[in-house]
């Protein structure tokens, strides 16, 4: 990296490129904003939490097989208590409760990603148009927007997972679709605040059209915001999820954190702590990994917060 | 954490509503006028989400798949005959716009309709169980409001010090914990018992159901009801905290605090009398909404408890699908919201005079 730097450096000092410009200053905002985050030790922490989850995820058919899902390959006996051969003890069907965590990392991280993707992506798209066209097509979005801001999230959420068949994308679309209105208004009011500002009406007096102004300058100032919001979203996303799951919404043929709680629960083993308590440790672990994330990230955008370091 | 957000973002609408004009009278009928003005545009937007409200609540459950007849009368037998009577009865054998118009008639009289499990009118199922939810979320909200709203103020003057820390850290914590699980490990230690604990607390229901009266009753169902409340307290007192700690934070370097202390007040009374009230604001108005997702937001709570409560209701009639239960249901759970909304709409403006004017 240092030499290619020196090297552009040297050759093109008198005509840099824009392009090369524009990357010299991002790399150097991405390096500021990674110093600052350095200081705050809980969003640190978030992320070498997720950091391991994220490894575990990936590499679960590594470090356990997926033999470790099959009901009738089952090694142990029904709800054996940890021991050697099973670190956290089997299940109602006798499955390692160790694999089939570090199988559930896998959906749980998916879904959170995927929904919160989809509920950013609507949220950003709808903020920044309707931030950036006023007049009836702004009123009209953001009544909807507050329409659904109204709905109570989970039942809409349980009711779109009851309509619709049980797969993982029920699930991704029930939460994303019915989550993106936050998203929407802090985009918009980012948005209207960017757009005051010059430098946009000198990109329009130099011909920028709709789209130019939107992709290239709005977008980028209201992208830290969006990943800040992405976090967070993500964290309410695994929640969500595992309350789809818990109250049998979930995909039956997929392993889930929320899933194996509702089967402890269906099967009457709810009294057995390492049936119970791994899969909600796990869910509060990437829940509050993420939300720690977020709070970092947006302490370092917005110091007046004080986010606690 | 993405409710916060909204209650902040909402105030911060750009485009909120407009001053009003000038007018002939002194400054304080001027107030009242451009208030009446703002109040009726709050009432009729919430008129208007309600029937969107209404709308969706009739359309959402129709696309669930299942045909509630044969659901009712599983493992019994029927002829066609008495399927069709059925349908009749329920009137789902008419087109869906009649279907629709009947029902938006009939809502607007405050009848639901009856539902397909239980027999009994929509209304009157909700009614009966309302009283257990009111109860269990008044008494939740109250208490997380308090901790809330106290813990805050300590963590935003003491930013950044040890306690601060441990305080935003336990409740991000307890925040990222998943209710029903917290639910059923409660149930695990207070109401089963483990170890040397022994099990404290009763759950499943409201009451024990030995006919006790007046004192000994109410006993008996603050008794069953701790579990529960402790339950939601300790998931939801997390988002009081960060507002009311944020909007502290916010005011902490203001001038007219530097005032107060140059005046020579002590640090209590500059931060009860001079920077909570003011930080109150947008904590009070994030409650208020947060009051009407919480009735909604308590399904998993009652449903591990057996509360018998409108959550449990709500689980129970998905199962069927009880459509017309399932309709009022979403209708009350959403009309909660709205009109928590639209209260604190209201009352924001006499608490701020910077809103709606």
């Amino acid at each position: 990296m240092t030499t290619t730097d020196t090297d552009t450096r040297t050759k093109d000092t008198p005509a840099k490129s824009p392009r090369a410009l524009a990357r010299d200053r991002r790399r150097r905002s991405a390096a500021r904003f990674w110093r600052q985050y350095r200081t705050h030790r809980a969003g640190l922490f978030g992320l070498a939490a997720l950091a391991l989850f994220v490894l575990l995820a990936v590499f679960a058919p590594l470090l356990v097989g997926a033999d470790v899902q099959s009901v009738t390959k089952a090694p142990g006996l029904p709800l054996e208590a940890p021991g050697s051969e099973f670190p956290l003890g089997t299940d109602k069907d006798g499955r390692s409760m160790l694999g089939l965590l570090i199988w559930g990392a896998r959906f749980s991280l998916t879904v959170g990603f995927l929904a919160a993707a989809l509920s950013v992506a609507i949220g950003t798209l709808i903020g920044i148009t309707a931030g950036h066209y006023k007049g009836w097509y702004a009123t009209v979005v953001m009544r909807i927007t507050d329409w659904f801001l109204v709905m109570p999230t989970l039942v809409l959420a349980i009711a779109l997972a009851s309509v619709l068949s049980r797969s993982i994308w029920t699930i991704i679309l029930a939460i994303g679709v019915t989550t993106w209105p936050t998203t929407a208004r802090l985009v918009r009011a980012q948005t209207l605040a960017v757009e005051s500002r010059p430098y946009i009406e000198r990109a329009k007096a130099l011909g920028g059209g709709h789209s130019h102004i939107m992709t290239r300058h709005v977008l980028p100032n209201v992208m830290p915001l969006v990943l800040a919001q992405t976090t967070l979203v993500i964290s309410s996303a695994v929640l969500t999820e595992a309350t789809l799951a818990f109250l049998g919404l979930g995909d039956p043929t997929v392993t889930s954190w929320g899933g194996l709680l509702q089967d402890a629960r269906d099967s009457g083993a709810t009294t057995k702590w390492w049936y119970v308590m791994p899969p909600g440790i796990a869910i509060a672990l990437v829940a509050l990994s993420f939300t720690l994330c977020g709070r970092a990230v947006e302490s370092v955008l917005n110091p007046r917060l004080g986010a606690s370091r | 954490m993405t409710d916060a957000s909204t209650g902040t973002t909402a105030l911060a609408d750009p485009d909120g509503p407009a001053p009003a004009g000038p007018s002939a009278r002194g400054p304080r009928g001027r107030d009242a006028v451009a208030y009446l003005r703002y109040g009726a545009g709050k009432l009729l937007g919430a008129a208007v989400s309600l029937f969107a409200v209404l709308v969706t609540s009739f359309f959402l459950f129709r696309i669930i798949p299942g045909d509630p007849v044969r659901t009712i009368t599983h493992g019994r037998a029927v002829s066609e005959e008495q399927l069709q009577a059925l349908r009749r009865q329920f009137g789902i054998d008419k087109p869906l716009w009649e279907q629709f118009t009947q029902y938006c008639g009939q809502a607007l009289q405050g009848d639901f309709g009856n539902s397909y499990q239980l027999h009994d009118p929509v209304g009157e199922l909700i009614w009966n169980r309302l009283p257990a939810t009111l109860l269990l979320t008044g008494t939740a909200f109250v208490l997380y409001s308090l901790i809330g709203v106290w813990l805050g103020t300590r963590s935003a003057w003491r930013n950044g010090g040890l306690g601060d820390r441990f305080n935003t850290g336990l409740s991000l914590t307890l925040y990222s914990v998943p209710s029903f699980w917290l639910g059923l490990m409660l149930i695990n230690v207070f109401a089963v018992g483990v170890g040397f604990v022994p099990g404290m607390f009763p759950t499943g229901l409201m009451e024990t159901g030995d006919g006790s009266t007046g004192l000994a009753h109410a006993l008996d169902v603050a008794h069953h009801m701790v579990l529960p409340v402790v339950t939601l307290v300790a998931v939801g007192y997390a988002q009081t905290l960060l507002v009311m700690r944020s909007s502290l934070l916010d005011e902490m370097g203001s001038d007219y605090l530097t005032t107060a202390r140059a005046k020579g007040l002590r640090d209590t009374l500059v931060r009860r009398r001079h920077a909570v009230p003011n930080a109150l604001l947008p904590t009070v108005t994030l409650l208020f909404v947060n009051l009407g997702h919480v009735v909604a937001g308590q399904i998993l709570v009652e449903t591990v408890f057996s509360w018998p409560g409108l959550g449990g209701l709500f689980y129970e009639a998905l199962s069927i699908p009880d459509l017309p239960l399932l309709q009022g249901l979403f209708f009350v759970f959403a009309a909660g919201v709205i009109l928590m909304n639209t209260l604190a709409d209201l009352i924001y403006p006499l608490l701020d005079p910077r809103v709606g004017r």
